[in-house]
């Protein structure tokens, strides 16, 4: 009984007897953050460092060369790089916006509301939860067609929101608040509404947080959804742009610069969103006491 | 107390209304299509013309790279990625809750990040550090140290091409998958550790087992799909890394590159269709095994 401090999970200040934890954390986190380093540096280094033998792993004499041919860089039809950049940014914030909507509010019905075949709803789900996505790419192209989705702004947007995963995280989560908190609720006369807004929201947070950032990366690094179903450069997003750089370009000497600038990015709003809703999710799971 | 069961509430419809309805539209309908799509003869131009179980026997007598290459590829990725992938996430979380908030969150941002670097991105970062001349980070190290006495070419051998596309799916495997997982095990009461070792549990192995795995169902459940998930939808990584499909021999050829060689290469759509279908019955038995791991046992 005497080892029972040392076994306490989710401890509040450092101790000796973490140190054999760091020991195996602290080489992994390295080995796993080499590569970011690496994107990180590369994106800053001039012509002749990117070209450099032996090559180096940091960059010496940084410059912003390569973001500003990034910027200044149009394509072949003369859409600029912003316009790439500007769609990428208005589809991921509506995609994330509307996924965390539709899906709660779902997952609010298919957890706490008794209703029939709930059950075969909910399993639909799951088993639409294993399907590999990029199979079903050429059905998907003769719905979307005949939507008369083509080539416009929808398209990136529409199925995105059907995201079985989303659905499925925020059901799970759901599923561990007290029946009784709701049933308190109806006994006080609140509408599925009010239920919803006023109850479950705020108690999902750390889920509607973990799922907007699903909804963010699947978005935003999405190429296959401007290459297949948009035809209209000025449609497409940053994501197609960048792989525009790396296969046309990819042997030039300035595509390498800019595709590595691109690299970063593409990088950084997933690191940026994610450091913000991440704190989210520790500091709420950790203190919410969610059953 | 017990609400009525057989009354049709509109606003439980109003609730899963949204998504449903696009759920029906983009996922639903289109696998229809494909299982409709895998008994046809479909190049993209004529109407589809039924042709019973031909791409079915085709697939399973016929197709020679099938059976000699993407199959043992696919299982062979599969088995190493997601079992490893998931265990490397659940232990990583795991070691990450017995350390205090600050540096925990920093660790877990670290270890975090390659999974944001899905795609486009990451072809560019990997192809550079095993690019096949001496330029290339992996061999100029290798060849300082007089590993080896001329470069390797990687990225085009079929005999690293597997292993690299292994390493470089199990670097970011780490996702979100793994912050379910480090959320459920924070989330665990410690009020239910300390009633586990007054009941006699000794060591920090017999807390993961009696514990630590059972209390957080949801998210281990969570993990082994998202798992299973990326697993089999990792199949572009070979075709990104070599700069071909079919990769070089087949080395790296996994089913969903064979997949987009029929139906996107050589428009042989119903055939496509009937991988696809094939892959989606191989992913539902992985599924069926996870979900019987972790089906509510109470």
């Amino acid at each position: 009984m005497s080892s029972f401090q040392g076994t306490k999970i989710n401890p509040k200040k450092f101790h000796r007897s973490q140190l054999k934890f760091y020991a195996i954390l602290i080489p992994m986190a390295i080995f796993m953050g080499l590569p970011i380093v690496y994107i990180a540096n590369h994106a800053f280094k001039p012509l002749n460092e990117l070209f450099a033998y032996p090559p180096r792993f940091f960059v010496e004499r940084p410059t912003l060369l390569n973001f500003q041919n990034l910027f200044a860089s149009v394509n072949v039809g003369g859409t600029p790089m912003s316009r790439y950049l500007f769609n990428s940014l208005v589809v991921s914030a509506t995609v994330v916006f509307l996924t965390v909507i539709i899906s709660t509010m779902a997952g609010y019905a298919l957890s706490k509301k008794p209703f029939k075949f709930k059950q075969v709803m909910f399993e639909v789900n799951t088993l639409a939860l294993m399907f590999v996505p990029i199979a079903v790419t050429i059905p998907r192209y003769l719905v979307i067609q005949n939507l008369q989705l083509l080539n416009t702004f929808w398209v990136h947007i529409l199925p995105a929101l059907a995201l079985p995963v989303g659905l499925f995280l925020v059901k799970q989560f759901i599923d561990q608040l007290p029946n009784e908190l709701v049933e308190a609720a109806v006994m006080d006369g609140a509408s599925d509404w009010q239920i919803y807004k006023k109850i479950i929201l705020p108690l999902i947070k750390p889920a509607i947080a973990t799922i907007s950032i699903l909804a963010f990366q699947s978005t935003w690094n999405n190429v296959e959804i401007s290459d297949v179903y948009i035809n209209n450069e000025d449609l497409k997003t940053f994501a197609f742009y960048m792989t525009t750089l790396t296969s046309t370009t990819g042997n030039t000497i300035a595509g390498t610069g800019m595709s590595a600038a691109a690299s970063l990015l593409m990088f950084i709003p997933n690191l940026v969103i994610f450091i913000f809703m991440q704190k989210q999710v520790m500091d709420t799971m950790a203190h919410s006491g969610i059953k | 107390m017990k609400p009525s069961h057989k009354k049709v509430d509109y606003q439980t419809g109003l609730f899963l209304g949204p998504y449903y309805l696009l759920f029906l539209i983009f996922i639903v309908i289109p696998v229809i299509i494909a299982v409709g799509l895998s008994f046809t003869y479909f190049n993209a131009i004529e109407f589809p013309r039924f042709i019973g179980l031909k791409n079915y026997v085709n697939l399973l007598t016929q197709d020679a790279v099938f059976m000699q290459y993407v199959v043992p590829n696919t299982l062979k990725f599969a088995i190493i990625v997601g079992p490893g992938g998931y265990l490397l996430s659940f232990f990583m979380a795991w070691l990450l809750a017995q350390i205090p908030h600050k540096p925990r969150t920093l660790l877990a941002l670290i270890l975090y990040s390659p999974s944001m670097t899905a795609g486009v991105a990451m072809s560019v970062l990997w192809t550079v550090i095993f690019s096949g001349d001496e330029a290339g980070y992996l061999n100029n190290l290798l060849l300082q140290l007089s590993v080896v006495t001329e470069p390797i070419q990687f990225l085009q051998s079929p005999e690293h091409l597997m292993n690299i596309m292994i390493l470089v799916t199990l670097w970011s495997s780490m996702g979100v998958g793994f912050l379910a997982m480090l959320s459920g095990i924070l989330n665990i009461n410690s009020e239910i550790y300390e009633a586990a070792y007054i009941d006699g549990i000794k060591n920090r192995l017999q807390e993961i087992i009696y514990v630590t795995v059972p209390s957080m169902r949801p998210q281990m459940l969570f993990g082994a799909v998202m798992a299973i998930v990326s697993t089999f939808q990792a199949g572009a990584i070979g075709v990104q890394l070599s700069g071909a499909n079919p990769t070089p021999q087949y080395a790296g050829q996994l089913m969903v590159n064979h997949i987009e060689d029929y139906g996107f290469i050589r428009y042989e759509m119903g055939y496509a269709a009937c991988i696809s279908v094939f892959l989606l019955g191989i992913v539902y038995l992985f599924s069926k095994v996870v979900n019987n791991l972790f089906a509510d046992k109470d």
